[in-house]
């Protein structure tokens, strides 16, 4: 396999994993949104009211900069970065 | 200013206007006390917010190609995150989304979930891909990527008609803030606003816009989260709203369910001014089915990342890993607003609906409450009412009424603070709607500019004339905007979740696909473009008269309906027609790495 195609595979594994995370926080916690809800989350608020206010929303921006940095590795790994800027 | 080292001193600029804006804040409080007009502090505050933009527009003309459609692709990342934000929280999201929690609860925060959650697919499966490629549009990126005038005529036409939708209700809300500000007829007001909204965008381009953009961004975070914190020290409900408000939550459910939600007759509800609504459902339990509320939260992510808008943000960081990073810092600086709304929403119930609070008004009597100044005031600017159905002279919950902008617009004054909140009030939600009908507008004249006019009909055409042709585009599409805004068809928020589903109909998977799959060829694409856009508008129609709908897709989420046509078409299409070229190929393999020279020149 070519080194572009390591990469490609790699980045295609990390995208996997950021999506199945974006799926757990924006769909699958909401099949069980009523029973969810019975439960007392952070801060005294119910839980899926919570997550819907705050919880989800918080999630995805870790998220992406969680996924950023570690796309950044994966580049710097096969020296596909790019050079001088921020 | 905007010249030499400019970008190096970004943080300075940006400090100093800041502090500018807050010392104003301040000079008008006192002018206040010294018994200014609310009438010329709505004013002064509108006023001189615009003038800035339009200082900061003029400054940033441009006689650039890339200048004017990419910002010379020099925005730093945070800066780009707070243009972003700007670009994406539109006046429905500054003036009726806590309106839209106050009444729908649970169902309603399917909307906050989707327009959070779709910038992660934004940062994984497209800006930095679509930054890699270098193009100036989005229908840039389809016309190369597929090849061909129809397939890029296409994309322009999906991005149209999904923009334009938009953009309608951008400028209304521009004109209806402009007309109570300025105190002018809302005919007129339009036209104010679109001037406004032109000057920031006409000289500069996309430039014009991302510096614009920062300072509207400022202007309407400080508008919003100023009176929420100031009402919850003021209520009592704790200095830092969002980690405090637990108990106000459970002591609404508390009076809900000591008042019961009553259903009113038909004929009742005839009284009732039209638009206003009552409180009919719980604010705090899960009042909607799974699939509702994930329906409606899934076809808002996908709509997210099909809006041309917010992509063309990201063509304008300097590189790949500042367009992925630049998508975080925007959804961080939108979660700033975000995860305010239902505080406020909070808030403003509870204040209104609570015995046992100085400013709750269920269980006093019907002539008390009409005789509150501020009920008189909000009753005349059509926003609140109350009846006396049952005829036992006491307000009830079932009795009282008001409209969605209310819970922003109103709760601050009913909460007693000083009429210099609700001036600010004012430029925030001009500062939300300009900074979108800005993207928008830039976004349809860029693409009908750059991919028709010079991509199709005239690609000798030279630099200067192409930018003479952009800014004609951007004068007509403005003014054909305020023209159909000035009809008042519809309300901004339906049209906003509109065009969510027609983009996600048309472009998510020829965008999706043409990075992450690399068999999807042109007639596929341009099968997946139609069918989808066409298939969307379809289901639209046919519910909006009168049609049954199937699989719980209502009119707000046509677009699952469309994409998942657009898919099929695409992939069926793709497989039985002849596989990319090569060239294509390899063009697709360079996209998908960071390093190297982008596909599209630096002038193309």
């Amino acid at each position: 396999m070519s080194k572009q195609e390591q990469h490609w595979e790699k980045s295609k594994g990390l995208l996997m994993m950021t999506l199945a995370i974006w799926f757990v926080f924006s769909i699958g916690i909401f099949l069980f949104g009523a029973e969810m809800n019975e439960v007392t989350g952070p801060f005294g608020y119910p839980l899926t009211y919570w997550f819907t206010c705050q919880g989800s929303l918080g999630i995805f921006v870790l998220l992406i900069f969680w996924f950023a940095n570690r796309q950044e590795k994966i580049d710097e790994e096969f020296g596909f970065s790019e050079r001088g800027d921020d | 200013m905007i010249k030499g080292n400019f970008i190096d001193n970004l943080p300075k600029v940006y400090g100093i206007y800041t502090g500018g804006f807050l010392a104003f804040i301040i000079i008008m409080s006192i002018a206040e006390q010294m018994g200014m007009t609310a009438k010329t502090i709505g004013i002064c505050f509108v006023a001189f917010t615009v003038a800035i933009y339009a200082i900061i527009g003029y400054l940033s003309r441009t006689a650039q190609a890339d200048a004017y459609y990419v910002a010379g692709r020099q925005v730093p990342t945070v800066f780009n995150g707070m243009a972003t934000a700007a670009d994406w929280m539109s006046g429905a999201s500054f003036v009726a989304m806590a309106g839209g929690i106050y009444f729908k609860g649970y169902g309603y925060m399917a909307l906050l979930v989707g327009w959070t959650g779709g910038y992660v697919l934004v940062a994984s499966l497209l800006a930095p891909y679509l930054r890699k490629f270098g193009c100036y549009t989005v229908p840039d990126f389809i016309g190369t990527r597929y090849g061909g005038n129809l397939s890029r005529f296409m994309a322009v036409v999906v991005l149209t008609v999904a923009s334009f939708t938009y953009v309608t209700a951008q400028i209304n809300a521009t004109g209806t803030i402009a007309s109570v500000a300025l105190d002018i007829d809302f005919k007129y007001a339009v036209y104010v606003g679109l001037v406004s909204i032109l000057l920031c965008s006409m000289l500069g381009g996309m430039r014009g816009v991302t510096w614009t953009q920062v300072a509207q961004y400022i202007v309407l975070i400080i508008a919003y989260l100023l009176p929420v914190f100031w009402i919850s020290n003021k209520m009592g409900a704790g200095f830092f709203p969002h980690f405090m408000l637990a108990d106000e939550v459970s002591r609404i459910a508390e009076l809900e369910a000591q008042f019961g939600f009553v259903k009113n007759s038909a004929e009742n509800l005839k009284e009732v001014p039209k638009g206003l609504a009552g409180i009919t459902k719980a604010h705090s339990a899960v009042n909607a089915t799974p699939w509702a509320f994930i329906s409606l939260a899934l076809a808002m992510m996908m709509g997210t990342a099909s809006l041309p808008h917010v992509m063309m943000r990201y063509f304008t960081t300097p590189s790949v890993k500042a367009a992925r990073k630049s998508v975080g810092w925007s959804l961080f600086f939108i979660f700033l607003l975000y995860s305010s709304a239902p505080m406020l929403a909070t808030l403003s119930k509870l204040s209104l609906i609570d015995p046992s609070l100085p400013t709750g008004i269920i269980g006093k009597s019907i002539a008390e409450v009409q005789s509150i100044d501020w009920y008189q005031n909000w009753n005349q600017a059509n926003l609140m009412f109350v009846s006396d159905f049952n005829g036992n002279g006491t307000l009830e919950l079932n009795e009282f009424f008001m409209g969605g902008k209310a819970v922003v617009l109103a709760t601050p004054e009913i909460a007693g603070l000083p009429y210099v909140i609700s001036g600010l009030v004012a430029a925030g939600g001009m500062a939300a709607a300009m900074s979108t009908a800005d993207g928008l507008i830039l976004a349809i004249a860029n693409a009908i500019s750059h991919d028709v006019y010079y991509k199709i009909i005239d690609p000798k055409a030279e630099t200067a004339k192409r930018l003479v042709v952009a800014r004609v585009l951007l004068v007509v599409i403005g003014f054909a905007g305020a023209t159909i805004a000035a009809l008042e068809i519809q309300g901004i928020l339906g049209s906003v979740i509109w065009a969510f589903d027609f983009a996600m109909s048309g472009l998510f998977f020829p965008l999706v696909l043409g990075v992450w799959w690399k068999r999807a060829n042109r007639e596929g694409a341009i099968a997946g473009m139609f069918l989808g856009l066409v298939s969307g508008a379809a289901y639209l129609v046919w519910v909006r008269t009168g049609g049954s709908g199937f699989l719980g897709i209502t009119q707000l989420t046509f677009g699952i309906f469309g994409s998942a046509v657009s898919l099929v078409a695409m992939v069926v299409v793709s497989l039985m027609t002849q596989a990319p070229n090569a060239a294509t190929q390899k063009m697709v393999d360079e996209v998908r790495v960071p390093a190297g020279k982008s596909i599209l020149g630096k002038q193309h």
